[in-house]
């Protein structure tokens, strides 16, 4: 369970170009289902899941993280929750590692190196064993029946592999939580369709699944649980589709 | 404590991939520091030995020189003195020695001439170094004119060719008697170059100096710590000079190496932004810098300091060997005894791959630090 209580972000606070992203947004996200962030450019979506994904801190309001204590090196005394936006970078680097994997608009997929490798990357610096995530890295391409393409540079793939690269990296420290940002924008409908089936599997397989995107193929999939509609950084409609 | 270990390894690993990614620019750039590194290490390792030659060769010089002075400049000493100077306390031995330089107009050559001790040898025998038989051509049992202060010519046969292994020292030696010595430079008897002075105690040697000086107030005596202290200087000078030369090289290598280094381009910016957003914290990122600038400077200071050992030790430093050993026509071969200096490789290993890889490391350290959604910007 996420939960985010009168979040807010402004950029150039106390400046003439003052300019808020997230205004005042208080949100209860479900574990193990699908919810969906859909809004216009410019509406938030993108400023809200980098907050929640520990990538930004808030200008104020509080986000706070149920269920993945475990994974955390400490402890708050007292609590099931943690909450994220006081804790120091480093804690804050502990969780986005453990409990969250990324699925970027961009895919942001480092380039010049193979496919094996940028699927490993996050599990570069956790000290686990290069034996074991490499073993991890391979069954999770064998998954996305791109396990042929393990030794090639990432920048001779197709719009749809890269995907597949993002989601097998997104997933190989085994994150209980994934966020994807506008995932299909850069895939035609029928990738798009296979990427909907392939967070459904997610789904099945316990994780819980937020994605932002104004694409119709995401929002009006059968598959998602709840659509939280945003405008002008503010929530205006929030409801479940199941 | 082995996931910390398993840490640095995943990111060495990845670090070496990330170097691949740009072949051509790693390893142009290694390469210039590989030569900037070779050059220096060479130059160091060629003065510390030439260093080291000399005082090997000075441990074998007499204690003190006594000379005596004309004018403020070099004269002939009276062989009476050496008597006198042998009852000084302290004093084991005096020894006069006769010496001199032999311009040989056939090829432009300057000869060490010196009168030998021997006085059993032929008054016509003569020692010479390997450099003059070669610049001669000459055999043991020929005869060398020897073209004297009046034109006439002074025969002498050649009893002895020194072998090549003492070329540093005798290459351009001439070893005659003093007889013959004394014709050729027209010397007048009861004279000689100088006087060598053997002291029981090297504590006396300042002592014992003082009271030559006393004795003949025209003398010069110049202790042996004294040269040791003049060849040092002399190497350290060269080794400055060609240093200097080497100056304008080192110069345009550390732009370059503080541009490559300090300037972050939008690509590496970004894939810092991509690290940090997958979950790699500041201090993996600069780990990742910091492995990068340790790999290209220490494979190019090892690289660079294996190839400098070989260049001097093994090929006689043929790249500095005009610059350092100075001009003559005769040039002694000689293999200088590997020596290193830790102290200096230190020093070297400072200069060259601390500042680089502390460069890689700042403006990454700056990228690293912004929150990664600020860092994905760029």
């Amino acid at each position: 369970m996420i939960e985010l209580s009168n979040l807010t972000k402004s950029f150039n606070s106390g400046q003439p170009n003052q300019f808020t992203a997230v205004d005042n947004v208080t949100l209860a996200i479900n574990p193990q289902q699908i919810t969906v962030l859909k809004g216009p450019s410019g509406s938030g979506k993108t400023s809200l899941l980098s907050m929640i994904g520990c990538m930004a801190r808030p200008t104020s309001g509080r986000i706070f993280l149920r269920g993945v204590a475990a994974a955390l090196p400490f402890r708050q005394d007292g609590a099931d929750a943690v909450e994220i936006t006081s804790l120091p970078e480093r804690f804050l680097n502990e969780i986005r590692r453990s409990t969250f994997g990324f699925i970027f608009q961009q895919f942001n997929l480092v380039k010049g190196i193979s496919v094996l490798e940028n699927v490993m990357l996050p599990a570069y610096p956790t000290g686990e064993g290069r034996a074991e995530f490499r073993a991890r890295a391979v069954s999770l391409l064998e998954q996305f029946s791109i396990a042929r393409l393990a030794s090639q540079r990432v920048e001779l793939l197709s719009g749809g592999e890269l995907q597949r690269v993002a989601i097998a990296r997104a997933l190989i420290n085994n994150p209980s939580i994934i966020i994807a940002d506008e995932p299909t924008a850069h895939l035609d409908s029928k990738l798009s369709h296979e990427f909907m089936e392939i967070v459904g599997r997610l789904k099945g397989e316990g994780k819980s699944v937020l994605i932002a995107s104004h694409d119709p193929i995401v929002f009006d999939s059968p598959l998602i649980d709840t659509l939280v509609e945003m405008r002008d950084g503010a929530i205006v409609a929030s409801r479940s589709c199941r | 404590m082995k996931r910390a270990i398993e840490r640095h390894l995943n990111i060495l690993e990845f670090t070496l991939a990330s170097l691949l990614r740009r072949k051509a620019k790693n390893f142009s750039l290694l390469a210039m520091y590989l030569m900037v590194v070779f050059m220096l290490a060479s130059l160091q390792f060629f003065v510390t030995a030439l260093k080291r030659e000399a005082a090997i060769i000075l441990d074998d010089a007499p204690d003190m020189v006594v000379q005596r002075l004309t004018a403020g400049r070099q004269d002939l000493v009276p062989t009476g003195h050496a008597a006198e100077i042998a009852r000084i306390r302290g004093v084991t031995a005096v020894r006069p020695r006769l010496w001199g330089y032999y311009y040989d107009a056939l090829n432009g050559a300057n000869y060490t001439v010196m009168a030998g001790d021997d006085t059993s040898a032929k008054t016509e025998s003569a020692s010479i170094g390997s450099g003059v038989a070669k610049a001669r051509n000459l055999a043991v049992g020929d005869l060398l004119p020897l073209i004297g202060y009046d034109k006439a010519p002074v025969m002498v046969e050649i009893g002895t060719i020194f072998p090549s292994g003492s070329d540093l020292i005798a290459a351009d030696l001439i070893i005659i008697s003093p007889a013959n010595f004394q014709r050729l430079f027209n010397l007048p008897g009861g004279q000689a170059t100088d006087l060598a002075v053997t002291v029981r105690n090297p504590k006396e040697l300042a002592t014992v100096a003082a009271k030559i000086a006393e004795l003949f107030p025209g003398s010069r005596p110049i202790l042996k710590s004294e040269i040791q202290r003049t060849y040092q200087s002399v190497f350290d000078w060269r080794g400055g000079m060609t240093l200097m030369i080497l100056a304008s090289a080192l110069l345009s290598f550390i732009i370059f190496a503080w541009d490559k280094a300090t300037g972050l381009s939008a690509e590496e910016r970004k894939e810092i932004g991509i690290l940090k957003s997958i979950g790699w914290e500041t201090s993996d990122v600069l780990l990742l810098k910091f492995w990068e600038g340790i790999v290209i400077s220490l494979t190019a200071f090892l690289l660079g300091t294996i190839l400098a050992y070989g260049h001097v030790f093994f090929l006689s430093a043929p790249l500095f060997v005009q610059a350092l050993k100075g001009w003559s026509v005769i040039y002694p071969r000689f293999q200088l005894v590997p020596v290193v200096d830790a102290y200096q490789l230190a020093v070297l290993f400072f200069l060259t791959v601390v500042p680089y890889t502390t460069a890689t490391i700042i403006p990454c350290w700056r990228a690293a630090t912004t929150d990664p959604d600020a860092a994905m910007r760029y």
